[in-house]
């Protein structure tokens, strides 16, 4: 009875299968034929998303500056750093011969190199990356005295305030805090904004203070240098005095660098601890940015009606605030290093193209159209730069006494555990503190135990 | 093939021989015969569970046997069980449990009481019967990481339309208690439809003629409910409540949007996402999903135990 339909049944479930399987062999073909097709060598560069435009700009001169010897090809990542570290290490791990060139945050640059990730520098490399260019970002390009990336773009905070609140600008975080405390009990504005949400910007704003205090996280060596003197209680101190001061913003526990950006452009905030992309921001009108629009009262209070005073009149900008009165504050840089990746089929192309990368004109393209700071010294003289920045004497300055975040491996364990136990910064008890950070940090710096 | 071909027929014949007072000899044989078909027709789907699900679980345990950090590779050695002594050592982990079992318990809770109102809604349905059960899917429907980007968005302060009831200046996902309501109100909002589609499946085993033979009696809407209802649908509840807790125990997408799992809102999931994919530490990492694993296990396991025979895949007599 199902003799007759079982043959036709059956032949019509293979056809389908036979289709598939074909489909799958061509596939395969096609894909084989493109890896091997001629011309010359392509050069896969992942990097962030952000920038993608001036780094896809780049990639494009590079290969036309090459004479046909090489392609550099500019592959975006997602745009939270966690998803970038994510799928470069996924790649890395599985030994991906498709990736030759890194664009990585500054911290990752230890954890790579020792992990075998990135390949070290050649000698000839390494000494034409290091004429020229600035101190401390070398220093993030640094693991166990050599260097293992060249540095692409830097990044550093600087003070941002309103000139009406504080005609001068306060030199140390206690002048800051003070000041603060004076204004709100006037009614003013009073807010001082940083980044106190639980992430790796507080870390950052803790490594700016133990630095600037003379003390250190980590050594290179990975020796926890967290307990050594009082340079830890002081940073902790100014945290928690920050937070829970009668002035300051409510919600710093939740803020990172925007939300301090949108305190200072609604004219809420009279101080902001925060990259060069405010000044930017607050001098562009919306949509593309938040724009100093907002008007203030005769008293610098934010107003709804036209008073012909704008927050944007009063916006100005010094040094980082110093914790030791006298001693010049170490701000913690960031930005992007270039890093040849150790599983890639073309090494030594790619050395050559990482220094095309980070070349003049490149950076200067990146500072100008994607608003983060070169790592070149000599374009901070540079017209075309100054006229971007008008704070780059201050922006110089901070890098000039740059501090930079632990060198080890292990770091991004150490900054997970660390944003988890300073936040919210208001419950910081600086006596307390100390031993609790230093035994967690220990464990992560050694990749023992958990992170939460 | 031949034998696949002839598969169904044999299979038929003996099915249709068996309640027919059987012969010993005769019964016996078929059966064999029977079994070994069985046994070879699910033979190339058990074959591939082993592969895909045994190897990773294996190769999990094997991993969290051992000190293994992606970025110290030359460390990489056995240490035994000592990255569960850490991990059950560590405050993070009790941490997490604790805030996995409030969710879990406090969402299956709410989802039973809801989903069997819903159910009982969708059974006694007279008019557009088809309409109500779709509205009432709907959410199940959503995947949970875009529900769960609508609840943040909603949330979020100057945003959010549920933000925007609040007092000023609140922001309910920055805070442990309310963030953790809104996680568990975003998981019953999603899960809800599916445990009142199991409990839907199971109403349709309570006969209308016993609901009926007990109205004449004089039983209430409640004691109906309680003495009839409830206990016929005994194996769909099992069946819905241990779905469910599984699942609630494995919560991560909506932490994962909602809260990254800050101010102590992550769930065992979390943890354990962290430690594999933030710090690359596969050891620690293997032995939190192994000790998930075990968890969940244990759960269902003391679920069987407190519904006994009524389990799914028990003897049709325990079902009644």
């Amino acid at each position: 009875m199902s003799e007759p339909v079982h043959p036709t049944s059956r032949r019509a479930r293979r056809r389908p299968v036979v289709v598939g399987a074909c489909a799958v062999l061509a596939a395969a073909a096609i894909a084989g034929c493109s890896s091997g097709a001629t011309g010359p060598p392509v050069l896969n560069f992942y990097g962030p998303a952000d920038g993608a435009t001036q780094y896809s700009a780049a990639a494009e001169d590079c290969t036309a500056a090459s004479g046909g010897r090489y392609s550099v090809v500019y592959q975006s990542l997602p745009k939270a750093a966690d998803d970038q570290r994510l799928q470069l290490a996924r790649r890395l791990v599985a030994g991906d011969p498709e990736v030759d060139i890194l664009g990585i945050d500054v911290t990752w640059t230890a954890e790579f190199a020792a992990a075998g990730w990135i390949e070290k520098l050649p000698d000839d490399v390494a000494a034409r990356v290091r004429q020229g260019t600035l101190e401390g970002p070398l220093q993030t390009s640094t693991y166990q005295g050599s260097l293992w990336a060249a540095p692409l773009n830097t990044n550093t905070q600087i003070l941002w305030y309103r000139k009406d609140l504080s005609p001068t600008p306060p030199a140390t975080w206690d002048e800051m805090i003070a000041a603060s405390e004076r204004l709100a009990q006037q009614g003013l504005p009073s807010y001082i904004e940083v980044q106190g949400a639980q992430y790796e910007g507080l870390v950052v704003w803790f490594n700016t203070l133990i630095n600037s205090a003379g003390g250190q996280i980590v050594d290179e060596n990975g020796r926890v240098l967290l307990g050594q003197g009082d340079a830890a209680q002081k940073a902790l101190s100014v945290m928690q005095r920050v937070a829970a001061a009668p002035g300051s913003d409510p919600s710093l526990s939740v803020n990172k660098e925007n939300d301090g950006r949108l305190a200072m452009e609604a004219g809420t905030a009279a101080f902001q601890i925060n990259y060069p992309f405010v000044y930017a921001s607050i001098h562009t009108p919306p949509p593309d940015g938040g724009g100093g629009g907002t008007f203030i009262d005769a008293q610098g209070k934010p107003s709804g009606t036209d008073t012909g005073r704008r927050v944007v009149d009063e916006f100005a900008w010094a040094p980082y605030p110093s914790v030791v009165p006298g001693q010049q504050a170490r701000p913690t840089i960031g930005g992007i290093n270039l890093a040849v990746s150790a599983t890639g089929d073309h090494r030594d192309l790619a050395f050559e193209a990482i220094q095309c990368l980070r070349n003049r004109d490149n950076q200067l393209r990146n500072a100008v159209e994607g608003g983060v700071p070169p790592t070149l010294a000599d374009l901070y003289s540079d017209p075309a730069f100054q006229a971007k920045y008008p704070a780059w004497e201050a922006i110089k300055s901070s890098l000039d006494n740059a501090s930079v975040r632990p060198l080890t491996p292990a770091y991004t364990s150490i900054s997970i555990v660390l944003s988890d136990l300073l936040n919210p910064p208001a419950e910081i008890d600086p006596e307390t503190a100390v031993p609790v950070l230093v035994d967690q940090v220990e464990g992560a710096a050694n990749s023992e135990g958990l992170v939460p | 093939m031949s034998i696949q071909s002839d598969a169904p027929v044999a299979a038929t014949k003996q099915e249709s021989r068996r309640p027919a007072g059987p012969t010993k000899a005769q019964l016996s044989e078929g059966k064999r015969a029977e079994r070994n078909l069985g046994l070879l027709l699910c033979a190339p789907a058990a074959i591939i569970i082993v592969l895909v699900t045994a190897y990773p679980i294996g190769y999990a345990i094997w991993l969290s046997l051992q000190r293994y950090d992606l970025r110290f590779p030359a460390e990489q050695t056995f240490v035994g069980l000592s990255n569960y002594a850490t991990v059950l050592a560590s405050s993070y982990w009790w941490q997490a449990f604790g805030v996995t079992m409030l969710i879990t318990v406090i969402s299956v809770v709410i989802e039973f009481v809801l989903g069997l109102a819903l159910a009982l809604l969708m059974h006694r349905t007279l008019v557009a019967r088809g309409l109500v059960r779709t509205v009432i899917l709907i959410p199940y429907g959503i995947v949970t990481v875009v529900a769960a980007f609508s609840w943040q968005f909603a949330w979020t302060p100057d945003k959010g339309y549920l933000a925007a009831l609040l007092p000023d200046s609140s922001a309910p996902l920055t805070e442990y208690g309310s963030a953790l309501a809104i996680i568990i109100g975003a998981e019953v909002w999603k899960t809800t439809p599916f445990m009142a589609l199991l409990l839907l499946a199971g109403l349709a085993l309570v006969p209308d003629d016993l609901l009926k033979a007990a109205q004449v009696d004089g039983a209430g809407p409640w004691q109906r409910l309680t003495q009839i209802i409830l206990p016929m649908m005994k194996p769909a509840i099992l069946v819905a409540l241990l779905f469910r807790t599984l699942d609630a125990f494995r919560v991560f997408d909506n932490i994962y949007i909602l809260t990254q799992g800050s101010n102590g809102t992550g769930s065992v999931s979390m943890l354990g996402y962290d430690n594999l994919f933030k710090a690359f530490n596969l050891g620690i990492g293997s032995a939190i999903s192994v000790l998930i694993f075990i968890c969940v296990a244990l759960l269902a396991i003391l679920f069987i135990k407190l519904f006994g025979a009524s389990a799914p895949g028990s003897e049709p007599s325990g079902r009644r």
